[in-house]
This record gives C-alpha cells, sequence and structure tokens, in this order.
C-alpha cells in the first residue's frame, strides 16, 4: 500500500480494496432495481413512491428468488445492496434507514439505539443509549459489548473479508488495534467505549459527517463474542432481529423462521408480517422469471430487474405488477488519463461530444428499462447531483456534436481522430452492445476503438489492475456504481480520489490524480454540515465533468416484479431502489 | 420297404393327393419352399417328396445350396417362426409326421412337435449352442419345454443324456459353458440336447463338417449307436456321400432344389444312376485313396435357385448332356423314373438311357472310383 | 467370477488413484506453472500480503505439491486440520476432500447434499433410457419394416439431434408453465416426499434420457436385427421354444452385450448431460455444484467434483463389468 498517503484515505482506501471481489459484483455488477411491488391490481408503479397493497396480516411464507445468493450472510462481511437489505430480517443495527418509499428510506431513524447519536461538539464523539429488551435468539440480553465485539471483527482482515471498511478506516486510522482473533482483549479498541451494557460511545480521531452512515450499515451489528464461529459464522448468523436462520446452504437456499425470542417492544422497524422466509436460488433467469410470473416466488432477492423476455411478457400481461423503478446506478465510461491520448483533456472533451448518448440508451433497452441519459456524476440520490450539462447533452437529447468533436480532437492534436481500447463485462448484461455502439459512434470522428472483454469477477485484475491497463493501453472503462451509503463519499471517493488507486481491484479507472478532488473530499468528510457538504460535492461533480475525466450516460432503471400477493411493498432509496425486504407480508 | 411309387411327385403336376394319412412315418410330399427376394424367387426347394420309417436312415445328399438344409428347416416347421417381415418363406406341398400333416396344422401343434417329436443337430456346435448357457441349462431347457418337471429332475436327465453320448465326468461338465468344450464335445452335448425328449425323428444337418476326421467317425458311431437304441427315424443332411456311406438306409440326392436320384442306400452305391451321384461318389475321400489320384469332383458351380437352367437343371455341368439325341437334356426336365430292372424303389431323374448310364458307369465311372 | 471381480477392484482403484493424482496435479500445479498465486486464488484479489500469507500457511501451500497431495490424500480417511498457529483452525471432518474457504463447507458436505439429486437424476434417466430405447428398439427390430418400426426409427432420429436444453425448456414450458401439472421443488432434500423427487425429477429424466433413449433404440434395434439371425437363436425354436421365450431368453441377453459395453462408456457423457440438465432445472446436484465452484474458481469444490464424478463413473464401471461378466460367462476368464 502507498504509504505516502494521509494515513485515514489509505486505510479506507485498503478496506474497500479488501472487499473488492465481491464489490465488484455488488457494484460493478448492478443492474440494482427497484422492484415495485403490489397485489392484484396495485397497478403499474405501485410501489414507487408509495406502498403497494398495505397490510398488517401476519403469517405465511415470503419466498424470494435469486440467481445469486448473499455474498456473505455474515452482516460484517456483506458488501451487496440485497444483503445490506436482507440483514435487517436477523442483524440490527444502531441506526437504520427509514422504512418508507423513495426517497425518505435515506433518512437514517434508530433502532437498537433509543435514539440518534448525541454528537459532541467537536463532532468527534458519539454516544448511544440502548433499547430495552433487545435479545439475541437464544433469549439473551444484547449489551453494548456485544455491539463492540461484531464492529471489532473487522479489524481482523484475514477471516473477516468481504465487507466495507469504513467503520475501521474511520475509527482507527493506524490500525493500532489487531482485531478480536489476535488480541482477545477488546479494551485494546480504545476508540469504542462501552461505560455499561445500554451505552455505547464511539470516538473518533476526526470529525467524519457520514459516520452514522457507517453504523447503519450491518458492519454496525453486534455479535455475540460466545457465538462467534470466525469464517464460519457465515454459514448461520446468531440473531438478534425477527428472524432466524433456520438453514442456510451456500448457493442452494435459505430459510428464515421466526426468532421467538425477539421482542417487538424492543424494535420500532420491522413489523415481522411472514411466519417464514425462503429464498430459493436457481441460476436460470428466464426460469426464475418465469417462476414469479407464475406466482411460485414473490420477489427477486437480487433485485437487478427482470430478463428482457420475462419484462416482456411482464408489461404486456401483468403490467399491474410491475414497478419501472430509479435505482441509484450510474453507468458511465472511465476515460484512463494515464493512457495516451486521453491524458490530454481535449481528447478527453471529444469523445464527450462525440458520444450518442440516445444511443446507448436504446442499445440497454430504452428509457423505461435502462433508465434516463445522465448529466451528472452523481445518482439523483445523493447530494451533489445538479443538471449542470457543459457538453450540452440533455440539451441535444444524447444526440452527438460531430463538429465540436472534431474542434476538440484539433486541440488536442490529434485532427483525425486517435485509437485506443475500450473495456466492457461480457457477463453483465448489455455492457458489449453499448461497447460496440459507442465504437461505431467514436468511429465517425476518426477515434477507433478495440473492444476488450472480461467476465464482471475478473475486472479486478483486468481494469482494476494498473499494470494490466498499462500494458494492454486500456483508454476507456465502461462498467457502473451505485454507493455504499447515500452521501458523495460513500458514493464517488472510490471512483475519483487519488488515494484510492489500488494496484489490482482499482475503482478509479480513470486514475485521476487531482489534489483538488482529493481535498474536496476531506472537507466534505469532515464537515456537519449537510449543506456545506453538498455544496463541495457539487462543485467536486463539476470539476470531474469539466476535466471530462469521467463520463456518466444512464440513470438506471429496472423493471422489477412485485407479486400481487406480496404485501407493503415499496421501492427504498435506502437500499438503491430495492423493496424494502424487512416490511414485506404477503396474502 | 414301403416307399411310395409316385413318380407324379414332380414339380408343376398336380398332386393327386388327398388328407388320407400316409402309413409311412415321415412322407414328404411335393415340397416347395420359395423365398421371395429382391432379384426374384428363390426356389430352393422346388418339389420334392420322399419317406422314412421308423428306425431308418435318410440320408440327404448335394452340394449346398441344393436345398438340402432348406428341406430340414421346413421339415421342423422353422421357415415359419420367427420371420417377422413380409418376405416370409412360401411353403407348398405337404409333411406328414406320424400320420399329422405339418405344414396345415396350427403353429403351435408344430410348435410342441418341435423337439419332442423332431429335434435337429446343427452344423456348427459353437455357433448353435447359446453362449451364455452353460450346456445343463440349455438341456434342461429343452427338457422343461415339453416335461413338466423341476429343475432337478430335468438336470439329472441332463447329466444322463451327457452321460449316454459319451462326455466324460457328466456331473461336472453340466455347467461347464459351450466355450469350454472341444468341437466333439460340443457335438456330442448338442447331440444329447437333441435326444433328450426321445423324438422320433432326429434331422442330423451336417453334423460332422466343423469337426475333425477322427472325431467325424466318433460322432457318426454315436449317431448310429444311438438311432439303435431308440428307434427313431433319422435324417443325415451332407455333401459327403462318405458320411452317409455306412449308415443311410435310404439315399435322396438333391440338386438344385430337387431330387435327381433317391433309392436304397445299398442301390445308390452300388449302381447309382444319375451322373451327378458318380460326380458326388468320386468327390468321397477315402483313406485308401491317395489324394492327388482322386476323380474331380464335380466341374463347375451350383446353379443359380432364381434362374434354374432349362431342361436337365444338371445340364450345364454334365459331361454327358450331348448324348441324348437332340436338345432333350437343355429343353425337357427329366423326371423322377423307376430305375430299370429295380424292385428297391430306385428312382433317378436323367435323360440318358439306362444302357447309356450302365454302359457309362461300368467302363467309365467305377474302375476310377 | 470371485478373481474376476478381485482384479477389477483392484483396476478400479488404481483407476481412481491415477484420477486423484492427475486432478490433484491439474489443480494444484498448473497455476503454479502459470505464475498465479494459490493463496490469490483461494483469497480474491487484493487481499493484503499478511492475509495471503496466512492463508498459505493455512493451506500448506508453500510446502511441497508431493507433501500436499499426501496431505490430501490423508485427509480423505482420517480428516484435516487446516491452521495458521493455534488461533486459526479450520477442522475438516473425514472425508476430508478439501475445505472451500469460499463457502465454509468443508468439500463433502457441500457435496453430499448435492449427490443424491445427481443420483437420483442419473439412476432414474439410466433406467428409463435402457428401458425406454431397450424396449422400442426390440419392438422395431421384431417387426421390422412395420409403420411401428419407420416411426419408432425416425423418432430416433430426431431425439439423437435433439440437445437437453431443448427438450427440457420445451417439456418446462409446456408442462410446468402452459399447463402447470408438474410443479418442480426449489431444493430436493432428504426430507422432502419421494413423490416431490418424483414430480421434480420426471421431466429432468425424460430431458436427460430422451437423447440417449433414441441412440439405444436404434442400437437395439440392429444388434437385435443381427442376433435373431444367430445360430443359437434357431437351435432355441428347434427346442419347441416359444417365440416369446427365444426373444426374452436367447435373443435379449445377447442383445444386451454390447449395449453394456456402450452403456459403460455412456455413463462418462451421462454426467456431462447431468450438468446440462441440472442448470436447466435449475436442479442443485453436483453438476450445479461443478458450474458454481467454476465460476467462483473455488478450487477445492472443483477438485472435489472432479473426483467424486471419477469415483462414481469408475464404480458404475465396475457395476456394469460386473453385469457384463454376469451376462456372458466368457468373459469371465478374460
Amino acid at each position: 500500500m502507498p504509504r505516502v498517503f494521509k494515513k485515514r484515505r489509505l486505510t479506507a482506501g485498503a478496506a474497500i480494496i479488501v472487499a473488492s471481489t465481491m464489490a465488484l459484483t455488488a457494484c460493478g455488477g448492478g443492474d440494482e432495481g427497484e422492484d415495485g411491488g403490489d397485489s392484484k391490481a396495485a397497478g403499474y408503479n405501485a410501489a414507487i413512491g408509495k406502498i403497494a397493497n398495505p397490510s398488517k396480516k401476519k403469517g405465511g411464507t415470503l419466498k424470494f428468488v435469486a440467481k445469486q445468493d448473499l455474498d456473505y450472510a455474515d452482516p460484517q462481511r456483506m458488501y451487496f445492496g440485497m444483503s445490506w437489505d436482507f440483514s435487517r430480517y436477523y442483524a440490527r443495527t444502531l441506526v437504520t434507514y427509514d422504512t418508507k418509499p423513495g426517497e425518505a428510506g435515506n433518512k437514517l431513524v434508530p433502532d437498537m439505539a433509543e435514539d440518534m447519536a448525541k454528537v459532541s461538539e467537536d463532532g468527534k464523539t458519539y454516544t448511544y443509549k440502548l433499547r430495552d429488551g433487545l435479545t439475541w435468539e437464544d433469549g439473551s440480553k444484547l449489551t453494548s459489548e456485544d455491539i463492540k465485539y461484531g464492529i471489532s471483527r473487522i479489524w481482523d482482515k484475514d477471516v473477516i473479508t468481504g465487507g466495507p471498511g469504513y467503520l475501521r478506516s474511520t475509527l482507527d486510522p493506524k490500525e493500532e488495534y489487531k482485531g478480536p482473533y489476535k488480541d482477545k482483549n477488546l479494551d485494546n479498541l480504545k476508540s469504542i467505549e462501552t461505560p455499561d451494557d445500554q451505552t455505547i460511545v464511539f470516538k473518533l480521531p476526526k470529525p467524519n459527517g457520514d459516520f452514522e452512515q457507517m453504523l447503519a450499515m450491518p458492519t454496525g451489528a453486534p455479535v455475540k463474542a460466545a457465538k462467534d464461529t470466525r469464517a464460519k459464522y457465515d454459514q448461520k448468523p446468531f440473531s438478534n432481529g425477527p428472524y432466524k436462520f433456520e438453514s442456510r446452504h451456500v448457493n442452494k437456499s435459505i430459510t428464515l423462521v421466526r426468532n421467538k425470542a425477539w421482542k417487538k417492544s424492543s424494535d420500532p422497524i420491522r413489523p415481522a408480517l411472514p411466519n417464514k422466509i425462503t429464498v430459493a436460488i436457481n441460476k436460470n433467469l428466464e426460469e426464475n422469471d418465469k417462476r414469479l410470473m407464475a406466482g411460485d416466488y414473490h420477489i427477486d432477492m437480487n433485485g437487478t430487474g427482470m430478463t428482457q423476455s420475462g419484462r416482456t411478457t411482464a408489461i404486456q400481461d401483468h403490467r399491474d405488477s410491475v414497478d419501472n423503478m430509479q435505482t441509484d446506478f450510474i453507468r458511465y465510461v472511465a476515460l484512463v488519463t494515464k493512457t495516451k491520448p486521453l491524458d490530454n483533456v481535449n481528447c478527453r472533451k471529444a469523445v464527450f461530444y462525440a458520444t450518442d448518448f440516445a444511443a446507448l440508451q436504446q442499445t440497454r433497452g430504452g428509457k423505461l428499462v435502462a433508465g434516463e441519459i445522465a448529466n451528472s456524476p452523481y445518482p439523483k440520490s445523493i447530494p451533489g447531483n445538479d443538471d449542470y450539462d457543459p457538453y450540452g447533452v440533455l440539451e441535444r437529447k444524447g444526440k452527438p456534436d460531430e463538429a465540436k468533436a472534431k474542434a476538440e480532437l484539433k486541440k488536442c492534436g490529434k485532427p483525425n481522430g486517435f485509437e485506443t481500447v475500450i473495456t466492457a463485462r461480457n457477463d453483465n448484461p448489455g455492457e458489449e452492445d453499448a461497447a460496440e455502439a459507442m465504437q461505431e459512434q467514436l468511429g465517425k470522428v476518426g477515434i477507433k476503438l478495440e473492444i476488450a472483454t472480461f467476465s464482471g469477477q475478473d475486472s479486478s485484475n483486468m481494469s482494476g489492475s494498473l499494470e494490466k491497463v498499462k500494458k494492454e493501453g486500456y483508454g476507456m472503462v465502461m462498467t457502473g456504481w451505485g454507493p455504499d451509503f447515500p452521501s458523495g463519499q460513500g458514493y464517488g471517493q472510490p471512483l475519483w480520489d487519488s488515494r484510492f488507486i489500488q494496484k489490482t481491484g482499482n475503482y478509479n479507472e480513470a486514475q485521476i490524480n487531482d489534489k483538488s478532488i482529493d481535498k474536496a473530499f476531506d472537507d466534505a468528510i469532515a464537515t456537519t454540515d449537510p449543506a456545506e457538504a453538498k455544496k463541495i460535492y457539487t462543485d467536486l461533480g463539476h470539476k470531474i465533468l469539466d476535466e471530462a475525466y469521467w463520463m456518466p450516460f444512464l440513470y438506471e432503471k429496472n423493471i422489477s416484479w412485485r407479486s400481487p400477493n406480496a404485501t407493503n411493498v415499496y421501492s427504498t432509496a435506502g437500499y438503491s431502489g430495492r423493496y424494502d425486504y424487512v416490511m414485506l407480508g404477503v396474502k | 420297404m414301403n416307399d411310395l411309387n409316385r413318380s407324379g411327385a414332380v414339380a408343376g403336376e398336380p398332386v393327386d393327393t388327398t388328407s388320407a394319412p400316409p402309413s409311412a412315418f415321415l412322407e414328404v410330399r411335393d415340397l416347395k419352399v420359395h423365398f421371395p427376394t429382391d432379384d426374384g424367387l428363390v426356389k430352393s426347394v422346388d418339389g420334392l417328396s420322399f419317406s422314412l420309417e421308423k428306425g431308418q436312415t435318410l440320408g440327404i445328399v448335394g452340394e449346398s445350396g441344393s436345398g438340402k438344409s432348406v428341406t430340414s428347416l421346413g421339415i421342423m416347421g422353422l421357415h415359419t417362426v420367427g420371420q417377422y417381415s413380409k418376405r416370409r418363406a412360401r411353403i407348398s406341398g405337404e409333411i406328414w409326421l406320424d400320420g399329422q400333416e405339418l405344414l396345415t396344422a396350427p403353429p403351435d401343434k408344430v410348435r410342441k412337435l418341435r423337439g419332442r417329436e423332431m429335434s435337429m443337430i446343427f452344423q456348427d456346435p459353437l455357433s448353435a449352442l447359446h453362449p451364455y448357457y452353460s450346456i445343463g441349462k440349455q438341456i434342461v431347457e429343452a427338457y422343461r419345454v415339453h416335461h413338466n418337471v423341476d429343475k432337478k429332475t430335468a438336470r439329472k436327465r441332463a447329466i444322463e443324456l451327457l452321460d449316454r453320448v459319451g462326455i466324460p465326468q457328466p456331473d461336472k461338465r453340466v455347467d461347464s459353458y459351450p466355450h469350454e468344450f472341444s468341437g466333439g464335445m460340443r457335438q456330442r452335448a448338442m447331440i444329447a440336447m437333441a435326444l433328450v425328449n426321445n423324438p422320433e425323428l432326429l434331422i442330423a444337418d451336417e453334423p460332422t463338417t466343423a469337426l475333425d476326421v477322427t472325431v467325424q467317425a466318433q460322432i457318426l458311431d454315436l449317431i448310429r449307436d444311438l438311432q439303435k437304441e431308440f428307434g427313431s427315424a433319422v435324417i443325415i443332411i451332407t455333401h459327403d456321400l462318405g458320411v452317409v456311406a455306412e449308415l443311410a438306409d435310404k439315399i435322396v440326392v438333391m440338386y438344385g432344389g430337387r431330387c435327381v436320384e433317391r433309392g436304397p442306400a445299398e442301390q445308390v452305391f452300388t449302381h447309382p444312376q444319375h451322373p451327378y451321384t458318380w460326380g458326388l461318389l468320386g468327390s468321397m475321400p477315402r483313406i485308401d485313396r491317395d489324394q492327388t489320384d482322386r476323380l474331380n469332383p464335380v466341374k463347375g458351380s451350383p446353379p443359380s435357385l432364381i434362374n434354374i437352367p432349362s431342361g436337365c437343371a444338371f445340364h450345364p455341368r454334365c459331361p454327358y448332356a450331348d448324348l441324348p439325341k437332340g436338345n432333350v437334356t437343355r429343353t425337357v426336365r427329366p423326371e423322377l423314373e423307376l430305375v430299370d430292372g429295380s424292385a428297391e424303389s430306385h428312382f433317378s431323374a436323367c435323360h440318358l438311357s439306362a444302357e447309356q448310364r450302365e454302359r457309362l458307369w461300368t467302363e467309365e465311372i467305377a474302375p476310377k472310383l | 467370477m470371485l478373481a474376476y471381480l478381485i482384479r477389477r477392484i483392484i483396476a478400479v482403484i488404481m483407476m481412481v488413484l491415477v484420477v486423484l493424482l492427475t486432478t490433484f496435479s491439474i489443480f494444484y500445479l498448473l497455476p503454479k506453472w502459470s505464475g498465479q498465486d494459490l493463496a490469490v486464488v483461494y483469497a480474491g484479489k487484493g487481499t493484503s500480503p499478511e492475509a495471503l500469507e496466512g492463508i498459505r500457511n493455512k493451506l500448506g501451500l508453500d510446502e511441497p505439491v508431493l507433501a500436499q497431495f499426501w496431505e490430501f490424500v490423508k485427509g480423505i480417511p482420517m480428516g484435516r486440520d487446516y491452521a495458521n498457529g493455534a488461533d486459526d483452525v479450520t477442522h475438516c471432518d473425514a472425508p476430508c476432500l478439501g475445505y472451500s474457504f469460499r463457502t465454509e463447507t468443508s468439500v463433502w458436505d457441500a457435496l453430499t447434499s448435492a449427490l443424491p439429486v445427481t443420483g437420483a437424476l442419473a439412476l432414474g434417466a439410466c433406467i428409463m433410457w435402457l428401458v425406454g430405447g431397450v424396449a422400442v428398439g426390440v419392438l422395431s427390430a421384431l417387426k421390422r419394416g412395420s409403420f411401428w418400426d419407420r416411426t419408432a426409427m425416425i423418432g430416433a432420429l430426431s431425439g439423437v439431434s435433439m440437445p437437453i436444453f431443448f427438450t427440457g425448456m420445451i417439456m418446462m414450458g409446456v408442462f410446468v408453465h402452459s399447463l402447470g401439472l408438474l410443479k418442480l421443488d426449489d431444493e430436493l432434500t432428504s426430507s422432502d416426499s419421494i413423490g416431490v423427487w418424483f414430480e421434480t425429477l420426471l421431466l429432468p429424466w425424460i430431458a436427460l434420457a430422451f437423447l440417449q433413449a433414441a441412440m439405444y433404440a436404434r442400437l437395439t434395434r440392429a444388434t437385435m436385427l443381427e442376433v435373431m439371425g444367430e445360430d443359437y437363436i434357431r437351435t432355441a425354436r428347434s427346442k419347441g421354444l416359444g417365440e416369446q421365450a427365444v426373444i426374452i431368453r436367447h435373443a435379449l441377453r445377447s442383445t444386451m452385450t454390447p449395449i453394456l459395453t456402450v452403456f459403460g462408456l455412456d455413463l462418462g457423457v451421462l454426467m456431462g448431460g447431468a450438468i446440462l440438465t441440472e442448470q436447466t432445472f435449475g436442479l442443485k446436484g453436483i453438476g450445479y455444484e461443478a458450474v458454481n465452484a467454476v465460476g467462483s474458481k473455488d478450487l477445492p469444490v472443483i477438485l472435489g467434483v472432479t473426483l467424486i464424478a471419477a469415483l462414481a463413473i469408475a464404480v458404475a464401471n465396475l457395476v456394469v463389468d460386473i453385469m457384463y461378466a454376469v451376462i456372458d460367462p466368457r468373459v469371465r476368464l478374460g
């Protein structure tokens, strides 16, 4: 790891990198969708911005189907958005996202904590009081010590791999603590204090306006030390929520049943409607769509939207059971600033002008399925998104401006264009097609693209490997990204902060090395004033566009199935537009 | 001998047979076995008649393709079973066995006679025995088809028969498989299987062809002994007159699906009346003579059964075809006629006059034999 | 017969050992030769050097390959502990075919839940295609040239040319989605009733068996025609046996020998077909595990699947050989 950078960033970066393999699929692979659910004739988009089939009826079995299993069931190791959504059934956190449709779902509310944190004047101390009646599935009392122990696990990067490292890098940037397996004395984790069973205090070396967001991630969930089976904990996490694991067969199935020890009085969030929750993992996506429509399952746990054939049938025959939801994913092309001639800003701008955004949208399935043309590098749910459009993309309705593209090429010293390589993932639906479309578009102004493809799983050591990028001369990386948590930091830092550049598993694919951007992140993180943070992130976004580092092209949408028999279905911004799983019930 | 003097049993002529059962034990009347093929109608057997009494041995002699095996299978009724295709054999004529006409009898009735009243020994015992079943099992099966007895009894019977046909340690060998037997042993076992039900008629189709010369004699001896013992009628089918020389009471010589000469064995051997028979006699291997000194066998090849030569079927190969006047050998089919002076029902179908035959036999053929 | 059996069993054991060694070498040497770090393969990209060192130590990847192989073989009967210091121990119960650090389960545990599914799929399909194929073939042979024969053989020809996923998808579309006659279970477990297993596996059986049954029908027909012309069939008839007894006791048994030979060879093909079938129908058997493992580069599971498949094929071939010897006494000598 490059030690020259500021320590805090460094560790945050490392944390993200550790999670890289999984995160890659979680973020990059993600056509994350908000599935809207709706019962008989609940209607098209009935779960967008409102609740479809509101109900308090308890009982029944809620059946999920999924192509992909949870990355991990262990709360400290999971990084997939769907896993975070799902984890609320059995892993509670101090604070969590509000159970409200749409953007309101981004708001944090207390969960195990009685109230939001009492933050000290200097913004460095966060104090929580726990609610009464918190229990584990064996009926034992859940204490603040359990929360500290759970969080402490992420310090052991050998065993607890996969999850985000924000808490670790924020609380202990120097990584003085070694984790509970190598150092059993939790007192050595000095930044978390548990003065009594009901109180937990976090002491940050520096203020961080997003700190509570980090605690809302499942990394902040408690683990009972006596029940911690380390790597094997993933098989069957010990529950403190309304449901517990009856069985988990990796890549096959999950069955959750009611946790009798859980007390409703201790939990203002979860209605716990179904008696049982099952997840069937089935690799055949088209088949899954058919069986969703046949009523064999209620909801697709992956929340990545239906297949092309599935959504065609669904929209035609069952329009009222379909939601077209905005995800907080952005499809983009990173322009690699270390690959010639894209080191020249004018050459990069030429790409912006030459790209036919409307055609890319069409290639990926049109406005309904692919989403609207993006002008901002931030998703609409992230503070910092605005209508800044320096290249007039929206103005031209996504059409290219070849004249301006040629002018920029001239300025760049390549009046006849240039040749470079664009990468695309062959297992992401539509990405290869989009790359081919770009190849054709840019060809019109003389920019000749060669397309390199690989699987999403390999991308961390293809487009994510500095050495590979250099060797193969990758100039553009086409992929997608969604926020870890809804802030400029949780979304953009891995993408644009130079201190996040890693030899492999690199997500700053453009290799942006701009001190003003790094500083903007530091300033935004340090402030506790959301308005100020928003201003900084907005300016940062403009900078990204002005320098033409990184070219967003779509605010992704998808088409999701919502079973008519599922109740309380709504899409929440808290989980990238997915349905709020913990609220679901069945008729 | 009570042979039937029916020269009428020739092809083409309506046979004046009522359904009256003959007195002979086995009587075949105007048997025709034709096979339709893409190239035309194969007339494997085309009007054959003969009869046989219990205790007698009949030798059917001829080259391969003369119809002798087809005749035996016809008697057994094996041309009509298991032929599922439309191209099954067309059979006409009559076959009387012990007062029962077989060709018009219900198939199941014939099946019940097979193996019990009449049984058969085949040329190559290795391929004729099922390779996957022990000798004992195969004999037991043959016995139990016709006898409602338990396996133990049947096994005893099998051992008894194996013993009788001269297989050493029959109680052990009964569990051996065909591939564990020598050729002669296999044929003995085959004979045991054929005799297990005390059949009244035993047909042996080239029983010694696949065997060593020394073994051949043993097997023939065995057949003779057994015939005496069981009193069955025996038909031996062979291309080698030598095989039947000492065994047969009667001989039928076949050529091109028809009988060219038939009569008491002694007559046929001492006064053969047909040039083809002479040829067969000439090709008999004899121990007392040098191989090189042997009279040439019949020259040429057997006739096509689809286009049987006109006139005398043998004329293309007959050295004496030109002796009779005119074109008679090429245009007129000779009929079986009682040989002059033969009280013993010796028949032959030849255009040569009795004198010509007598002269040729005594002056040209007999001395060279 | 006993001597024959012993010879065959020894041969099977030898074969499994060779497969074991080959597979092991492929999975442990090839990455090495191609310059990949096994620890990276196990842990995923971007793991810290210290963590990689720990993994190397824990899995014994720093030991010579032969020592690793010995550890692996020893683990099968004895079980195995993967240890990186006293604090970090992962136990893998006997029979230990390795431990998947991706899913945190012993390979054996992962495969034992999958084995019954694949076993039931393969066995059912085998029975279906043997019985179906042979029956159709025999009938066709006995009624050669008839309308039935022609229809069956044209059907067989089209069956041979239809891939599993095609027939599978069509059958699922018709019987499950359109008509709703069958309901497929998500995950077959030992607690499911036989009825559920049967209902879920019926279409996969047919899909997997169809192609093979078609081939076997043709093979059976040809063999049967040949056998019916054998001398010993004539002998059987000459004994006075009824035609049914001739076919069943004499002809069929001989017909089975070449079919068994081909069947032994086809068992390998069956594994491939099972993978396709499992994917098509979403069955969670060995093939499903294999595809998952390949997808996530879960080496221990891939190794385990390969071994189990090899063992299954070896054992199945042993059974075929024994059946062969039972049918044909001449084989016992050789």
